[in-house]
């Protein structure tokens, strides 16, 4: 019996953009990275939320498939799953029991490609059928201002996801003036390209539905006055990441 | 008879009038998509012009068009009426309530105070001489009602501890079977009931011989009517219709019949959909019909439903907003063989709202089984993201009760057709009677004169702790609820005796069996709230605040607890047990004319009005704020998104309300996916997965940014009482905030983005 605990924020029951179909998505507590657009700020703090066993995760997850249809599944988002990684194998085991799907929606920072930590990662992607990955933006100094940390071990994290051929998503948010530079683009576009098991990009526009909570926090939210991208720029910016969607 | 049978099969409805066999035996179920539908003919087009406009100036002079104050309503009252005056031959079906198109009649017998001031409110002067007809000459049934009153329920009505009553409105509820017109003409139907009346009893003048006897005469003189009416627009309707158009004409006769002698709050239209394809069909198949000359028959139809009309009293408005009929009408379920009820007509019917627009009137609702087809179910899909204007009742459920030929005959409930008819009973308001419990029977709002609390429930003994106790709250609760139950339970068989007696309705139940079910349809107010509030109660410290008479003003909860709308159990069973305990009680009371008693949780609009009335609860609901309506569970109180909200309201028992069990959600449409395609096949699980769990209604609202503005003008409104909005990665805590900020916070962000 594991007696490992995932230290929770929320649960959304009716994830429908967390992955494939409809899916139980499981929000984690706590994230070492401090994104400037972040929409999940009460999200951060690796002490505050509340513990669950996965035992007890999987069998409230189990009350929806009446919902998913062929499909759907468990996606784990937050913060940051990887925080949690003992948590996160004994999840998925148990839900790979059940013939669960399994998604890991992470934005990669505490990945590291030696010892047991490693180790953790390699066997958590046998339990894993599809990683849904933020790319957040390609240089690393802009990386750096932009979330608080570097990014060559998070590019290391989507090479050996991808050599391991578990599928990937990959997500770039959208925002004006800061993350929709085409030449930043297109490096990321080339990336992707580099890249073997991508199914997916998504061009996920910013919204400020985020910002009330930072408020909340007593936080200072440092995008006040950007506006979300128009239309047009969300074409411009799926022109290069996602050639070959449908223009409408 | 023969040539109108023509090709038709079975002999059982030729015996007999037996609208389920005839359909049974002669529909075309259909698997297929939508493809073959056509779009409106010009005719459609210019007429659904002409009656939008005639909406705009109804809008613009303050929601009244125009009103009869001269005539009385009646089958016979008007001579024929349409749209417009130059293009009445474009209309393939005719007939209005008035001579004008949108101008409500003149309704007396539910109450002639009641009629008077609805004209008088929007500018209209009835003629005096009605004053002494309807006070002097012939009393009403409102007068009737108060005239027969207790003390104790004129008291109970004023604290809305039962409230929305069919005492100064017409109750409604009934569906006579429509297509009994267009399947036997009315001579046969004449005849039927004569033979009935030679029937009814052995001689023997008891009461209920006496009342049965003169009320078949009123009915056999409701057919003479109702054949006289059609005569008015040129129809003979003394024999069955011989195709399509007919079927049709001959259907809506039947309920233009009823719209002009009752002004019930609904007037449903009922199961005609699977019905009218029989003839569409056979039209097609005889090449005397095209499929866009058959589009333009339903489209002319529900244009028809589209313009019915009431003149109500502001209190009316006010507890059920948005001049709503409910001209409900189905499509789909499926036959007690198994097989699947949907024909081309149930897609022609969804088809409307597309070549007409959207529109809350008629009340569309797809009978849903998870086994329905494929390209029915996506269809139906495709038309709630497109327009919110569909509803869902959950037939697996249903049928077992109902067998597979009931008609919606409301919002939500359910009635078997022709063969059964309903004692409409409104709503008790069970969160104040919790209050009533704390509070020994004195109401938390209403004061005597001298500023004191009215004592509107049974004097019991209070709760005096600061601290509640479960158990303690529990029992007296109990008590009071039996007192309650009592109460409403006789309001209503006073209120439906002097109905039948002041205004019953001959041509609805002419058109249903003499030898007639009767249901007694109660109904629940308040229901998450008083879950929660037992919930706090039970697992967290709730302490009662009270004014300088002992009554409480608010609560102080403190520490956490279960509520209803999260799929855990210890909240959700205690819905359960809520819900079959105010059941039992209901049902252990004397009911008019042997009715059986049901009830449900449903609340339409009126859960503003109850809430109005309604002091501070135990769950945290602040004082006289709206109610969630219906089963929903109450605003804020969902923290594990919309699935968990719909398994909580799954779990609630459709044998314990079979007056239904009402839910409201409302879904951005990017909640649902990024395109057309995936939101149609995400809802489509959605509603697989709620009825699978033997839910039994679901009202899907899928709005985007345009109607963000109006629910944070009207947060109240039932339609935004659950609001999902889903962002990738996005983790929804909305529980902290208030409705309105949670709505500015959405909206901000859809402003910025339009």
């Amino acid at each position: 019996m594991a007696e490992v605990q995932g230290r929770i924020h929320s649960i959304e029951t009716f994830g429908s953009v967390d992955g494939p179909g409809i899916r139980f998505v499981i929000f984690v507590q706590g994230c070492a990275m401090r994104c400037r657009f972040c929409h999940n700020a009460d999200t951060w703090d690796c002490g505050a939320g509340t513990l669950r066993t996965p035992e007890n995760l999987i069998a409230q997850a189990k009350r929806y498939r009446p919902y998913w249809g062929g499909g759907g599944g468990i996606t784990v988002s937050g913060g940051e799953p990887l925080l949690q990684i003992d948590f996160l194998l004994a999840l998925f085991k148990l839900a790979k029991a059940e013939g669960i799907h399994t998604a890991i929606d992470t934005a990669g920072q505490p990945f590291t490609d030696h010892g047991p930590w490693y180790d953790k990662f390699v066997a958590l992607m046998g339990l894993t059928d599809l990683v849904i990955a933020d790319i957040k933006t390609m240089d690393p100094d802009h990386h750096k201002w932009l979330t608080g940390v570097p990014n060559a071990n998070i590019h290391q994290m989507l090479r050996t996801v991808s050599d391991m051929g578990v599928p990937l998503w990959i997500r770039q948010v959208l925002v004006p003036g800061i993350t929709d530079d085409p030449e930043g683009l297109k490096a990321e576009r080339a990336f992707i390209d580099s890249l073997k098991t991508v199914e997916k990009v998504e061009v996920l526009p910013y919204h400020t539905m985020g910002a009330y909570k930072w408020e909340a926090l007593g936080l200072t939210y440092p995008l006040d006055g950007i506006d979300p991208p128009t239309p047009e720029q969300v074409q411009a910016a799926e022109a290069i990441l996602v050639p070959g969607k449908a223009q409408a | 008879m023969a040539n109108a049978w023509r090709n038709f099969n079975g002999d059982l409805w030729k015996e007999d009038i037996d609208v389920r066999d005839f359909i049974q035996k002669n529909y075309t179920p259909y698997d297929g998509d939508e493809s073959f539908l056509e779009g409106p003919t010009d005719a459609t087009t210019e007429l659904w012009n002409q009656v939008q406009a005639l909406q705009k100036e109804e809008r613009a002079k303050g929601g009244v068009l125009d009103c009869e104050t001269e005539v009385v309503s009646g089958l016979t009252a008007y001579g024929p009426g349409y749209i417009g005056k130059d293009t009445k031959d474009l209309e393939k079906i005719v007939g209005l309530q008035t001579d004008k198109p949108l101008k409500r009649a003149f309704m007396p017998y539910g109450g002639y105070k009641m009629a008077k001031e609805a004209a008088e409110t929007y500018g209209y002067q009835i003629n005096p001489k009605y004053d002494q007809i309807f006070n002097e000459y012939h009393k009403t049934h409102n007068q009737a009602v108060f005239d027969a009153y207790t003390p104790e329920m004129r008291r109970a009505r004023h604290a809305h501890i039962v409230t929305g009553l069919p005492d100064t409105y017409g109750r409604g509820r009934i569906v006579g079977d429509y297509r009994r017109v267009a399947l036997y003409g009315v001579d046969y139907l004449i005849e039927k009931k004569e033979a009935d009346k030679l029937n009814c009893g052995d001689g023997t003048m008891t009461d209920d011989v006496v009342r049965l006897r003169e009320e078949i005469t009123d009915q056999i003189n409701a057919l003479k009517g109702l054949k006289a009416m059609a005569q008015i627009y040129g129809y003979d309707i003394s024999k069955p219709a011989v195709n399509a158009h007919e079927a049709v004409q001959w259907l809506y006769f039947g309920y233009l019949g009823a719209i002009k002698t009752q002004n019930g709050a609904a007037m449903s239209v009922g199961r005609i959909s699977t019905f009218l394809d029989i003839y569409i069909d056979r039209d097609l198949k005889e090449g005397t019909l095209t499929e866009k000359e058959a589009q333009e028959l339903i489209d002319h139809l529900v244009m028809k439903f589209r313009m019915v009309k009431f003149a109500r009293i502001p209190s009316y408005n006010e507890l059920f907003s948005g001049d709503p009929v409910w001209a409900t009408l189905e499509m789909a379920g499926t036959g007690l063989d198994g097989r699947s009820m949907v024909t081309k007509n149930d897609f022609r019917f969804l088809h409307t709202l597309e070549n007409m627009g959207p529109a809350p009137e008629p009340n569309l609702t797809v009978l849903y089984s998870p086994r329905l087809p494929e390209a029915f179910k996506h269809y139906a899909s495709k038309i709630s993201i497109k327009t919110s204007a569909i509803q869902y009742e959950n037939d697996d459920v249903m049928k077992p009760f109902w067998g597979d030929d009931y008609s919606i005959c409301c919002c939500v409930s359910a009635t078997q057709t022709g063969k059964e008819m309903q004692f409409f009973g409104a709503r008790a308001n069970l969160a104040k009677a919790l209050l009533y419990a704390i509070n020994g029977g004195k109401d938390e709002k209403f004061k005597n004169k001298d500023g004191s609390p009215m004592q509107v429930g049974p004097e019991y003994a209070p709760i005096t702790s600061d601290v509640l106790d479960y158990d303690e709250v529990a029992h007296k609760y109990d008590q009071m609820l039996d007192w309650l139950a009592g109460l409403y339970v006789n309001i209503l068989n006073l209120i439906q005796y002097m109905h039948d007696k002041y205004y019953y309705e001959a041509e609805e139940m002419a058109l249903i069996d003499t030898d007639v079910r009767r249901t007694f349809a109660t109904g629940i107010a308040g229901f998450s709230h008083v879950v929660d509030s037992l919930s706090a109660i039970k697992y967290a410290k709730v302490t009662a605040i009270r004014d300088d008479y002992g009554v409480t003003t608010d609560f102080k909860i403190e520490g956490d607890f279960p509520r209803y709308g999260n799929d855990d159990p210890k909240a959700d069973d205690i819905a359960v047990k809520l819900l079959h305990a105010f059941l039992d009680k209901i049902k252990k009371h004397h009911t008019y004319r042997n009715s059986e008693p049901t009830t449900s949780i449903l609340t339409i609009t009126s859960n503003v009005v109850y809430g109005k009335a309604t002091g501070a609860l135990p769950d945290g609901r602040p004082a006289f704020t709206p109610f969630a309506p219906g089963a929903n569970p109450a605003y804020g109180a969902e923290e594990n998104g919309l699935l968990a909200s719909l398994n909580s309201v799954a779990k609630v028992p459709y044998k314990y309300a079979l007056d239904g069990i009402s839910n409201t959600q409302t879904i951005h449409p990017d909640a649902l996916g990024h395109d057309d395609a995936e939101r149609k096949g995400k809802l489509v699980n959605v509603l697989d997965g709620y009825f699978s769990q033997g839910a039994h209604h679901l009202n899907v609202n899928v709005f985007g940014v345009d109607k963000l503005k109006d629910a944070m003008a009207h947060p109240e409104k039932p339609e935004y009482a659950n609001f999902t909005i889903r962002v990738s990665g996005y983790a929804v805590k909305f529980i902290d905030l208030t409705r309105e900020q949670q709505l500015d916070v959405i909206a901000r962000n859809a402003h910025q983005v339009l």
